[in-house]
């Protein structure tokens, strides 16, 4: 018996970047990490977003203060341990682009911080692949 | 969209819990068709009890991507179960198991480039199912390997006729895999690793 068969793809020529409107701050670059810039993105229903990852951590500054939403208080409470942007999807039940627009308000008021995630670059980073490799072989 | 309140809202596990010193996650993608075993391969390492993140999306664009000027929206809901692995106090695994062919999932920029590379889990009973997200993954870039899940039923081929109706080149590693098992799951993340590694070395992650 034959297999079907496939005929390969060859990688489309990069799309020219378009940046994101900024607020007033350059992206993180590479593989540095720094809260405090992110992206403010305006998506195609006008909501504002900070640009986050399903992977991003993020954790609580501060308990609920008094003026905080329900759903804003239930999020600070899952993630007073680092917790990721798709765990607390999970846990509140809401798709992505709807934590994303709480998180952008809770950043934005100081109430979380947010650490980037380590993606893929055109330069790998030896060091990280083998410290993957080296916490898988502990499983 | 519907909000819980709070007070049914079940957080992680205290177990479950990174530690504060958890600086940066990294995530891969299995991606196959249905039924294919990307679940069981999700659970069968995951530290955590799988979880389920959704997202609706527009044919036009995806979430927190702007595409502007379509008026033809049809909005979907598409759920990818995940998993997680502590690599280090500070480094997080994520993996995503990704329904394949859902094309949405590629329409939403940075799920698959972001990622350090993909398994495609294949089925020999179906493997055309698998075609047009090898082909996805290579016109974006993203260094993959082929897991193929030994269904009891299904056609056994010698690597090299997978290889060829496949059109893999040499390098691209072709395993067999039982999603069920641990150290299986374990062991084919541990392939995609070291071919990005050996990609890294020769400086070709980007091809
Ligand atoms: N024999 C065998 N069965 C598997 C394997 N992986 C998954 N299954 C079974 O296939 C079915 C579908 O698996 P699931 O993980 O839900 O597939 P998904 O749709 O890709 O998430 C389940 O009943 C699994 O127990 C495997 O490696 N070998
Ligand atoms: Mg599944």
């Amino acid at each position: 018996m034959t297999p079907p068969q496939r005929q390969r793809r060859f990688p489309k020529p990069e799309p020219v970047p378009q940046p994101p409107p900024r607020e007033e701050q350059e992206p993180p670059e590479g593989q540095k990490k720094n809260p405090e810039r992110l992206y403010v993105i305006t998506g195609p229903d006008g909501v504002e977003r900070v640009e986050l990852d399903l992977v991003t951590l993020i954790v609580a500054r501060a308990d609920p203060p008094p003026s905080a939403t329900p759903e804003q208080a239930a999020l600070l409470r899952l993630c007073t341990a680092p917790l990721s942007v798709a765990e607390l999807s999970a846990y509140l039940s809401l798709p992505f682009s709807v934590v994303t627009v709480l998180l952008t308000e809770l950043v934005t008021a100081e109430l979380v911080t947010v650490r980037a995630p380590i993606i893929r670059q055109a330069l790998a980073d030896r060091s990280l692949l083998e410290a993957v490799m080296h916490g898988l072989q502990k499983l | 969209m519907d909000f819980k309140s709070s007070d049914t809202i079940t957080g992680p596990r205290t177990e479950d819990h990174l530690p504060q010193t958890a600086q940066a996650a990294v995530k891969i993608v299995i991606v196959g068709g249905f039924g294919v075993g990307k679940t069981t391969m999700v659970g069968s390492v995951s530290e955590i009890k799988p979880l389920t993140t959704e997202e609706t999306m527009t044919q036009a664009g995806v979430g927190v991507d702007d595409n502007y000027g379509s008026d033809t929206k049809t909005a979907t809901t598409v759920a990818m179960d995940f998993g997680r692995i502590s690599i280090t106090d500070q480094l997080v695994l994520y993996l995503f198991g990704t329904p394949g062919q859902e094309r949405f999932w590629f329409l939403w920029n940075g799920l698959f480039e972001g990622a350090l590379g993909a398994v495609v889990l294949i089925d020999t009973r179906r493997l055309e199912v698998s075609f047009d997200v090898m082909g996805r993954l290579e016109e974006r870039g993203v260094p993959f390997v082929v897991a193929v899940n030994s269904f009891p039923d299904a056609p056994r081929y010698p690597v090299e006729d997978l290889r060829t109706a496949l059109d893999l080149s040499e390098d691209i590693p072709i395993i067999e895999c039982d999603a069920r098992r641990r150290a299986s799951s374990r062991d084919t993340l541990m392939t995609l690793m070291r071919f990005l590694h050996s990609l890294a070395m020769t400086g070709a992650l980007r091809r």
